[in-house]
């Protein structure tokens, strides 16, 4: 029976396809020049350029983290390629340019860039390897007084915000694949929302591995001013290589007073085959400071994909009253290793923090949550509510828990909950016997257990998320 | 008939379980299982819902004419054969109702009729909780997390009243029930039987019985049915024990 279980969970991944795009690449490998080529094919600003090589020369003091649950073959930084983009250089402003392709491929996964087919009301900045291909929408957005561009665009046409914001929540001494990252960050997305500007649409950025052994090192900004308002959501795939690829991105946020940013991630690269073959290596630093009073920070991720993921969306809550939450749903099968969780971090007073995690675990994979929550002495009144649900889908895979508390002002208050449960055989038989079959009755479990998690995703992709999942655990179950 | 075994050998494992089992069962019968632990009975139960953990190794069971081994465990529940529970298991997240009213309407797809919508659901299964006089708050709940003993037995038999199945087999929804659940239950189960199906009581106790009236009461011991009667054989067991029939049949 157990058998039966895993053939059914034994669905293709759909977005496993590559794509035949000329590129412009990088030879394998990391040393100073390549970080000035980098530099120079972008034409950037001295301080940029300053900024990626203090990031190298500390990275190579650093040594690869070890304390995640998660074991590995370590990559080899030299047999890396650490720049590849199309040689048609896309036009700003036009789609004529980008080679078809891409276009072709955005649109098999979903995407779809042209005009005529955009997604209603969600702008999409499509990131290609390691550079953007195209946004949509940004004319409309720009009316609002929003900016949604590349990074590269934004710092030819808004340097002194790159250069205030870019590794304020996130420096680059912060860890061993953020100081990469800082040193060799390709392009990613950047939002600014003006004072009092709420956001007309939902901004998202559909982020694409096309080349085999490219590493994917993109930067994520968003800085939302005085009372504004920003729904951010990003999604990733790549297709299936039997080698693994390595993806260690940044994002910065930054919440000003009364500001508030949702951010939300439906990620999707590839896992790996059956045998724990490929797949991408997910790891990744998310931070987001709510510098002013009364900002909010909500992060929202569901993570489906990658072979080994670390990750660790996290909040800095600096403004009394402000508030951070985490919901999470990281689903692992066969093969795969994930330990994820948040950081909250409680300076100012009456500061209020959510954790939601939910845990799926199927096949043989390993599933942990790792969260932190700390309140500073200044912390007056910080109150934090945690919540963490472990599903264990048969009998070989495991889930963990590790909650890191510290709390240094006697005012503020914590709670931790957690639970696990585990779906079987017994459980799946019960749902047959009532002619439920095992599709549905793999559906509404997940989705009674992720209920509080989708609940905060935009609707779209709610019903994308869950779809998602159901595909991923077939015939985990008796 | 609707229900017909024929020399059921079943193992789990290496484990030869059911030895030769003889069953059938018509339209508007009730029918009793009695038996000591460990004889098969749950066995039995299961494996006319298909449960996978059993392997037939020879003889025949038929539904209706159909030969179930060609029907998968959702198939046949939605043919119209239903299993309450010995041991209904928990399921987190999933409220009564949601999980319910996919139930009653994938029954209603196999019928060809239409499907209900959860408002329409919510009435029709007020109405149908008032069978087991259950009330309405355990729609909310994920089925079956943290119900007692006896209200799991009584939500196995409000699932039997909102599916209306053709032959219900219950496998000690009995035990566990005090004597005003009791006999709710066994009203609920007689309000659900008549002429076009059929119910088999896997139980211990001749007290439903009492409630239940059946048209014939078998005995199982080690895997095999070994004696058949009338209700008189229940009330013979409980003042006997099962020494008695086996005894009598080592005499045979
Ligand atoms: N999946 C299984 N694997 C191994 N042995 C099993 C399995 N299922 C049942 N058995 C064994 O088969 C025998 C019959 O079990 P069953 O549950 O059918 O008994 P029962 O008549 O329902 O007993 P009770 O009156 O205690 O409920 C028992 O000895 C049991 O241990
Ligand atoms: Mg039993």
């Amino acid at each position: 029976m157990s058998s039966n279980i895993e053939n059914f969970l034994d669905q293709p991944y759909e977005a496993g396809f590559t794509s035949d795009v000329e590129m412009d690449s990088f030879e394998p490998g990391i040393d100073e020049e390549t970080i000035r080529k980098i530099s120079a094919i972008k034409d950037e600003p001295q301080f940029l350029l300053d900024f990626r090589l203090k990031a190298f020369e500390h990275w190579k003091t650093m040594e690869e983290p070890d304390w995640a649950n998660v074991s590995y073959d370590k990559p080899n930084f030299d047999d890396i390629i650490y720049y590849s983009a199309p040689k048609e250089k896309p036009k700003k402003d036009s789609l004529d340019e980008v080679d078809p392709a891409i276009l072709e491929t955005y649109e098999k996964l979903g995407i779809p860039l042209q005009e005529q087919k955009m997604l209603q009301n969600v702008a999409v900045d499509a990131v290609f390897d390691s550079v953007s291909v195209a946004t949509t929408f940004k004319k409309q957005l720009a009316e609002a007084g929003v900016i949604f561009c590349s990074v590269n665009e934004a710092v030819e046409e808004y340097p002194e915000i790159v250069e205030k914001y870019l590794g304020s929540v996130v420096p680059y001494t912060d860890n061993f694949y953020a100081a990469l990252n800082s040193a060799v960050f390709s392009d990613g997305s950047f939002v600014y929302v003006p004072k009092g500007v709420t956001s007309p649409m939902e901004l998202s950025t559909y982020f694409r591995i096309n080349t085999q052994d490219t590493g994917q090192f993109e930067r994520t900004l968003i800085v939302c001013e005085e009372g504004s308002y920003v729904s951010y959501l990003e999604g990733c795939t790549a297709p299936q290589f039997d080698t693994n690829q390595l993806h260690a991105a940044v994002v910065e946020l930054v919440a000003l007073e009364d500001a508030e940013i949702k951010y939300s991630t439906v990620q999707n690269w590839y896992a790996g085959d059956e045998d724990g073959k490929g797949g991408i290596y997910n790891f990744v630093t998310k931070r987001g400071v709510c510098e002013g009073d009364n900002s909010k920070i909500s992060w929202t991720q569901v993570e489906t994909g990658s072979a080994v993921t670390w990750k660790y969306p996290s909040c800095i809550l600096k403004g009394d009253n402000s508030v951070g939450e985490f919901y999470s749903v990281a689903l692992t099968n066969h093969h795969q290793q994930a330990d994820t969780g948040t950081k909250m971090v409680h300076i100012g007073e009456n500061t209020k923090s959510t954790i939601i995690s939910k845990g799926i675990s199927a096949g043989v994979s390993q599933n942990s949550y790792r969260g932190l929550v700390k309140m500073m002495p200044g912390a007056e009144g910080a109150r934090n509510y945690s919540e963490c649900d472990s599903m264990l889908i048969g009998d070989r895979c495991g889930a963990h828990t590790f909650p890191y508390i510290d709390v240094r002002n006697p005012s503020a208050q914590v709670e931790h909950e957690a639970s696990t449960s585990r779906i079987g055989e017994d459980q799946m038989f019960y749902f047959l016997q009532r002619g439920i079959d095992e599709e549905d009755a793999i559906s509404m479990i997940i989705s009674g257990f992720c209920k509080d998690v989708f609940h905060e995703l935009p609707m779209e992709f709610a019903v994308e998320a869950r779809k998602l999942l159901g595909i991923k655990l077939e015939g985990s179950v008796g | 008939m609707l229900l017909e075994v024929k020399d059921l050998h079943v193992r789990a494992g290496d484990e030869p379980i059911l030895k030769g089992v003889n069953l059938e069962v018509n339209a508007g019968e009730v029918h009793a299982i009695m038996g000591p632990n460990g004889s098969g009975k749950s066995t039995l139960a299961k494996v006319l819902a298909g449960h996978p953990a059993y392997e037939v190794t020879s003889g025949s069971l038929h539904f209706e004419g159909d030969d179930l081994s060609e029907l998968d465990t959702d198939e046949r529940a939605r043919a119209g054969l239903f299993l309450a529970f010995q041991y209904p298991v928990e399921i987190p997240g999933v409220s009564n109702a949601q999980f319910m009213r996919q139930a009653y309407n994938e029954r209603r797809k196999a019928q060809g009729k239409d499907e209900l919508d959860p408002l329409q659901f919510d009435d029709h299964i007020r109405e149908r909780m008032k069978i087991v006089d259950m009330d309405p708050k355990f729609l909310d709940r994920s089925v079956n997390v943290d119900f007692s003993g006896g209200e799991k037995k009584r939500n196995e038999i409000l699932q039997m009243a909102v599916l209306e199945p053709t032959l219900a087999v219950l496998d000690e929804t009995d035990s566990g029930l005090d004597i005003d659940a009791l006999r709710t239950v066994a009203g609920g189960i007689n309000s659900l039987s008549g002429e076009d199906n059929a119910v088999v009581l896997v139980t211990h106790y001749q007290r439903i019985l009492d409630y239940v009236k059946p048209d014939y009461v078998h005995v199982m011991t080690d895997g095999q049915i070994v004696k058949s009667g009338d209700k008189q054989l229940a009330i013979d067991l409980e003042e006997h024990g099962y020494d008695w029939v086996t005894e009598e049949q080592g005499a045979a």
